[in-house]
């Protein structure tokens, strides 16, 4: 693949863009989202998102679905907007003051932005992994235990143990903690930290997991390892990962979203994407003219 | 370019020694000032310990006191009414009169009577009562309070004889040197300065009173101003919307936190007392009136400690589906618990110290009794000061600082308290 992206480079060297394509909000204004932003029955379906924060709109019209079981990655810029937009997705947008939502966001075929909608049963059903691992300062134990308590999911305390083994062992932490789970989870390392976190948000049997540049924090080791965790979870859960990493998009998600100034450029299969970009934005980023 | 280098080197050097004098002439403003800080420190405290250390003790004198019944006036010891009339400064006064027999006239009797404390009597009922029929009619030496003029001069006294004799007349100076003498004057722990309360009599006054009176004021101070200052605090910055009404409450807070504190005295006299008609000189409206005055600053360090506590443990509960409520109780507050405490203590401390508004309210009342409950009358311990430092009496200026020096160990128990209490409750993350 790297091979190819070269390729690409040395094959159309003429067609650089001018910079001010990249940096006009006006022109690409005009660009539609190319690719194939839709599938059949989606996990998720947004239709003509707007975000403002305030008096400034920073998601302009994106339309796009997430299917289940599949990896969606978002890439763009800096400051283009793809975590805007994830987080829109379980209304973790609501906490930030003057952050309002346009548009219809549906978790299979229900608006999750219906003012009778309760948003804490929505965030259970979608959870979240954050940029910096946020562990609890409480005990490991505690960390997993936590969703599953406040929602009521169990009763027993047994089951309460079942739920947080079976968790860790999915975030692939199990073997590395399973003597102190009395410890603080903040005493972990970092990719530890991460997976742990992974292990909360999956103990509450969410249908789709949010990830906020999950390994942006973390060294190559401990990124591969998400990564791979990534792809065994994906076999559960529908995951929305935005990234930095365009070898990691390339890796662990099978469809993959371009983002720039705010709009949803291309939305593609992720081979197609990295080979052959059908919008030349899309193209001068992976190519890394710009970003 | 080489020799552009060098230069540039040589500059740095001959800066380098100027930029070490500034850095070491820096250094010594800190250390000249935390050294002037620790210099007026170290002045107060041995003024405070050097006048107050000797209210520690109480001269005592011992009389052989002879429980004479005609003169206790007692025909039966098992009736609690004649124990409790019997002339006990009777049999003092013949104590007295029979140590030093060459005394005569009326006003040296009275000069005589006055080497022992008024409160004497009480104290001679008191262990009489215990053993009655082992007693009467017998002799015993006790020892009896002195009065405070005694006290003083025995405490003042120096090897050379001199000593500060102030109401003393020479003929008081030469029994007291003869008791002296006789080794029947003793300087005693004074028990009474921590057991009783206010009194006009220097050597019979205490501080429980005005400790008990703090101890309601500041029980109700942190009753109610903890809880409001919290839920004032969680409510500002969890829910309030950021806009000018929020802004005003904030800089309104901030104001109240700088407000002289004798203002609060009075809202609490013209709101309290004179509009709900609440007695005078409770804790109870003391207690309401410290809490007006400590909640800025507690809504202030809480509001703080609530802010530090990091935004990405905030996502994490909401990420997983926690209420505000549960994010707030389960994560927030158990992480800003140590700032808020510290907080509390640190006002409350303040409100230890509370002098002025509590004048307004009358509880600058002269109070004898010690206060059984927040209702009762009663003092504080900085008003109990004020009084004393204000009383004629020479031994009243030692109790001054004793109280003074009581007042500064309960603040410096507190002030550590919150230290520990910080160090011991803060988590990291």
């Amino acid at each position: 693949m790297e091979a190819t992206v070269r390729e690409t480079v040395e094959q159309k060297p003429e067609r650089l863009l001018d910079r001010q394509v990249i940096d006009d909000q006006e022109a690409v204004t005009a660009a539609a989202t190319v690719g194939k932003p839709f599938v059949e029955a989606p996990k998720m379906a947004m239709r003509n998102v707007n975000v403002f924060y305030g008096e400034k709109q920073a998601i302009f019209d994106v339309s796009m679905d997430i299917g289940s079981n599949e990896v969606v990655s978002m890439i763009g810029p800096s400051g283009c907007g793809k975590s805007t937009f994830l987080r829109a997705l379980n209304r973790m947008n609501d906490t930030i003051e003057g952050c309002w939502i346009e548009g219809s966001l549906q978790l299979e075929g229900q608006d999750i932005y219906d003012p009778k909608l309760d948003v804490v049963p929505l965030r259970a059903r979608v959870g979240m992994v954050f940029q910096k691992p946020n562990p609890f300062p409480k005990s490991i134990y505690d960390n997993v235990a936590y969703g599953p308590r406040i929602h009521g999911l169990v009763d027993r305390r047994a089951d309460l143990d079942e739920v947080v083994e079976t968790s860790l062992q999915r975030a692939g932490l199990w073997n590395e903690v399973k003597d102190r789970l009395a410890q603080p989870g903040t005493g972990l390392s970092g990719g530890q930290q991460q997976r742990l976190c992974i292990a909360r948000t999956i103990a509450v049997s969410p249908e789709v997991i949010l990830m906020d540049e999950p390994c942006s924090a973390l060294d190559p080791i401990a990124t591969a390892k998400i990564e791979e965790l990534i792809a065994e979870l994906s076999e559960n859960f529908t995951i929305a990962i935005v990234t930095h990493s365009m070898q990691q998009a390339a890796r662990v998600s099978s469809r993959t979203a371009y983002f720039h100034l705010g709009k949803l450029i291309e939305v593609n299969d992720t081979e197609k994407v990295f080979t052959n970009p059908e919008h030349e934005l899309t193209e001068a980023y992976i190519t890394g003219r710009f970003g | 370019m080489n020799k552009n280098t060098q230069r540039t080197i040589d500059l740095v050097n001959r800066n380098l020694a100027k930029r070490y004098r500034a850095e070491k002439r820096f250094r010594f403003y800190g250390l000249l000032s935390i050294s002037f800080g620790l210099l007026c420190l170290v002045l107060l405290f041995t003024d405070i310990i050097g006048k107050g250390h000797s209210a520690f003790l109480q001269t005592y004198v011992a009389l052989d006191v002879h429980f004479d019944a005609d003169v206790l006036g007692i025909d039966n010891i098992d009736d609690e009414t004649q124990l409790t009339v019997a002339n006990y400064d009777g049999v003092i006064r013949k104590a007295l009169l029979e140590r030093f027999s060459d005394v005569r006239s009326r006003r040296d009797k009275r000069q005589l009577y006055a080497l022992v404390s008024n409160g004497a009597g009480f104290d001679l009922q008191d262990v009489f009562r215990e053993r009655p029929e082992q007693w009467l009619g017998k002799t015993e030496t006790l020892w009896l309070l002195a009065d405070d003029d005694v006290d003083t001069y025995v405490k003042s006294r120096t090897a050379s004889g001199e000593a500060f004799t102030g109401r003393l007349s020479e003929n008081q100076q030469r029994w007291v040197e003869a008791l002296i003498a006789d080794e029947r004057i003793e300087k005693r722990f004074n028990t009474i300065f921590f057991t009783s309360g206010d009194s006009r009599e220097p050597e019979l006054a205490g501080i429980r009173g005005a400790i008990m009176g703090s101890l309601f004021t500041l029980m109700v101070t942190l009753v109610l101003s903890f809880p409001i200052g919290v839920a004032a605090a969680v409510y500002l910055e969890e829910y309030a919307p950021k806009n000018k009404w929020t802004d005003l409450i904030e800089v309104n807070i901030n104001n109240l936190a700088a407000v002289p504190s004798i203002i609060f005295g009075l809202l609490g006299l013209a709101i309290f007392i004179n509009f709900f008609e609440m007695p005078r000189s409770i804790p109870l409206v003391g207690g309401i009136v410290l809490t007006l005055m400590t909640l800025p600053t507690i809504i202030i360090s809480s509001r703080a400690s609530i802010k530090a506590v990091p935004p990405s443990i905030r996502e994490a509960a909401l990420g997983i589906g926690a209420s505000k409520m549960q994010m707030i109780l389960h994560h927030v507050l158990p992480l800003a618990m140590p700032g808020m405490l510290t907080g509390a203590i640190i006002g409350m401390a303040q409100a230890l110290g509370e002098t002025a508004p509590l004048l307004m309210i009358g509880m600058v009342a002269f109070i004898v009794d010690i206060p059984g409950g927040a209702t009762d009358p009663a003092t504080v311990l900085p008003v109990q000061i004020f009084l004393w430092s204000d009383s004629p009496e020479r031994a009243f200026v030692e109790r001054t600082s004793a109280a003074i020096m009581v007042l500064l160990a309960f603040l410096i128990v507190m002030n550590t308290l919150a230290v520990w209490l910080r160090k011991r409750l803060e988590r990291r993350w």
